[in-house]
């Protein structure tokens, strides 16, 4: 068994490139994702039977499915509805959003009723309308509570940009795996690979608890 | 019977326990009071090794408590523990409560534990409430049934920590009056408690613990005539303007 | 879009067959990773609340080994790389003679991410118990282990039955991983037979009814289980 960590040096312009796309697939897709989701949420709040219930159908189909199944939606089906081929890169980004925008609503949801009842009454009974209770009491308590949860999605948004490997886009474990077997060296690459995303995520979880500790309510 | 000498306990630079001493005699009664945060608890809590200490002894029945050797649930299981919020275990019936501890640990048969399980829960009037949950009974019942529960390993001596505190008034007097009649079978008994009416019913000593201290340890017509402390005098006047 | 359907070529041969077997494979996959899954996680998670600080530490370090790097790196590592680190003997084993070698690693490798999880939602399930239920335990004579196994674990799993269903349902999804290593899962069964007809839609389409129904499934499974050992007086969670 002879290793040789020198490739991973060799290779390193291609592999920061592979961990680029991996964090800019992340951002974009929790970007998205949220902002889909509050209107989700907002839709599912709604008192009107039909916004709520289609809002709430659409959250639990999407999170019944793999998301290598949802992936694969975008990128086989896409191209035969419009009628020619659809960029990977592209099917990716809007499956990505329209399945996180499912787990950013249920989170965002229970944020906001995690406010207690009583809070919106005090707020109603000293004179404030509606919607500033929700603005001053409810929203401000809300996104304290939906902030860690809403960051540790986030960091298993960028654990599930790997998937990308099935429908080939470049992000960092496709760029390792295609290097690994260029090389000849699956050891080094795989290893690098698993190391780069626990530290990463080790670390940023760490941030977050901290952040949750300092701000929790 | 329970022998506690010099002990001192701290967390960090926090003092909870200052060199405590106290002896409880096979039958008596003591009762252990001071304000808040004045280390009853935790007092009480050591005596069965459910809390460390850091300096002194603590001696049950002859057996350290504190030493490494000691076979600490056995020597549990001879002590019984009455805590403040009642404690009774939710997942299970009242009588699986009082009848587990008996078969896991006593080595009884089913029947047999369940038998002295139901003579328990008659003697407090509660035989009904066998099959409830904990969640389904008033909190003097529980209480009730946790003073069972305890009483159903046949202990030597019973540990009672605040037993009335979380409990609404109406309440609290059918716990007492179980109290009292184990006093008067001759149980051994250290209880902390605020309820002074108790203490002069039923009590041989009265401890006053203040800041981690004991401040005074007297028989019980002593303390409640002219406690020597200014502090005693000062917590006895609060208490029993109630 | 000149599409032509074919609905009836999900019932045909060897279409048919493919998804029974795809889904056939999926639902073992998932239940063994599940059964490792339950029974390390519920280990580690009881690591994690011991008093041992050795045995905390071990408990820490797999969790957090296992729930930062992404499964399919794992998978990758327990398919290509762990197998070079074996005695040759072994190594010959997972490489030729043991039957289905990629099933076998998804299992492993989704069997022990899975365990991270199920280890947190036990330490958190038993953490939530208050502490004077452990305290009364002992003070009664209960040993450190029959304290665990009579009372923290029992009201500690009732609280965790609707986050350790989350997980379980995860396995199912994730299970789908396995067709990178050429796993011919439920999912991989899909492209398949989309490659073959370029019946695409009812090749996805039936697919995606299977999963959720799956979930439904698992969903109502979970609501019967909580109602059943549900702590009598308490509230259950149950709802959307």
């Amino acid at each position: 068994m002879n290793f040789d960590f020198s490739v991973l040096f060799q290779y390193r312009d291609l592999l920061l490139q592979g961990l680029f796309v991996s964090f800019e697939l992340t951002f974009i897709a929790i970007i998205g994702g949220m902002i889909i989701g509050a209107f989700l949420a907002l839709m599912r709040m709604s008192s009107i039977w039909i916004v709520s219930a289609l809002a709430g159908g659409y959250v639990n189909f999407l999170r019944s499915l793999p998301l290598i199944l949802v992936i694969f939606w975008f990128y086989v089906l896409t191209p035969k509805i419009v009628g020619h081929p659809i960029d990977a890169y592209a099917s990716v980004l809007i499956a990505f959003i329209l399945f996180e925008a499912a787990y950013y609503c249920e989170i965002i949801r229970a944020g906001i009723s995690s406010v207690k009842r009583g809070q919106v009454q005090a707020g109603l009974a000293m004179g404030f309308s509606y919607l500033r209770v929700m603005r001053y009491v409810v929203l401000p308590q809300a996104l304290r509570n939906m902030v860690p949860v809403l960051l540790t999605q986030a960091i298993i948004m960028f654990q599930d940009t790997s998937i990308v490997y099935v429908v080939g886009v470049r992000d960092f474990l496709t760029t390792a795996d295609v290097v690994a077997n260029s090389t000849n060296r699956p050891i080094e690459f795989y290893s690098l690979a698993a190391v780069t995303y626990l530290v990463i995520c080790f670390i940023a979880s760490h941030l977050v608890s901290r952040l949750q500790r300092r701000y929790a309510l | 019977m329970i022998e506690v000498r010099q002990v001192s306990k701290w967390y960090g630079n926090f003092g909870v326990l200052d060199d405590c001493s106290l002896t409880i005699s096979k039958g008596e009664v003591v009762v252990i009071c001071g304000p808040s945060g004045s280390g009853k608890s935790t007092l009480i809590k050591c005596m069965n090794g459910l809390e460390a200490f850091q300096k002194g002894e603590i001696f049950f029945d002859g057996i350290s408590v504190g030493a490494k050797g000691t076979d600490l649930p056995k020597l549990r299981s001879r002590i019984g523990m009455v805590f403040q919020n009642f404690e009774l275990f939710p997942h299970m019936s009242v009588l699986k409560n009082i009848a587990l501890p008996q078969i896991k640990i006593l080595n009884r048969r089913r029947a047999e534990a369940e038998a002295r399980a139901e003579k328990l829960l008659l003697r407090m009037g509660l035989k009904a409430q066998a099959e409830k949950f904990p969640a389904q009974l008033s909190g003097g019942q529980q209480q009730r049934v946790a003073i069972a529960r305890a009483l159903a390993m046949d202990p030597v001596a019973m540990l009672f920590d605040e037993p009335t505190s979380a409990l609404d008034p109406e309440m609290i007097n059918e716990v007492l009056d179980v109290m009292v009649s184990l006093a008067q079978e001759g149980m051994t008994m250290a209880v902390v408690t605020h309820e002074m009416g108790f203490a002069r019913r039923v009590a041989n000593r009265v401890v006053f613990m203040d800041q981690g201290k004991i401040v005074e340890d007297a028989a019980k017509e002593e303390f409640f005539g002219t406690p020597r402390s200014d502090r005693a005098q000062q917590f006895l006047s609060k208490i029993l303007q109630h | 879009m000149n599409y032509s359907w074919d609905w009836g070529l999900l019932f045909r041969d060897p279409y048919a067959g493919w998804i029974v077997s795809g889904f056939i494979t999926t639902c073992l996959l998932a239940i063994y990773a599940w059964v490792i899954a339950f029974a390390l996680g519920s280990i580690i998670g009881v690591m994690r609340t011991l008093n041992n600080k050795a045995l905390r530490l071990i408990g820490t370090i797999y969790v957090e080994v296992f729930r930062n790097i992404p499964l399919l790196a794992q998978i990758f590592l327990w398919y290509f790389v762990i197998p070079e680190f074996l005695p040759a003997d072994a190594q010959r084993y997972v490489k030729r003679g043991m039957p289905d070698p990629q099933f076998w690693t998804s299992v492993l490798g989704l069997g022990l991410y899975t365990a991270s999880r199920v280890a947190e939602q036990v330490r958190s399930g038993i953490q939530s118990i208050p502490s004077g239920q452990q305290s009364a335990a002992l003070a009664m004579g209960f040993t450190r282990i029959q304290t665990y196994r009579y009372v923290l674990l029992p009201i500690g799993y009732r609280t965790v039955i609707p986050s350790l269903t989350n997980d379980f349902l995860g396995v199912f999804k994730n299970s789908s991983l396995a067709l990178t290593i050429g796993v011919m899962e439920l999912t991989a069964t899909a492209r398949q037979i989309d490659e073959y007809t370029f019946q695409s839609f009812e090749a996805y389409a039936a697919v995606t009814v299977l999963y959720s129904c799956v979930t439904l499934c698992v969903i109502m499974l979970m609501r019967f289980l909580e109602r059943r050992t549900r702590i009598v007086g308490t509230a259950s969670l149950g709802g959307a």
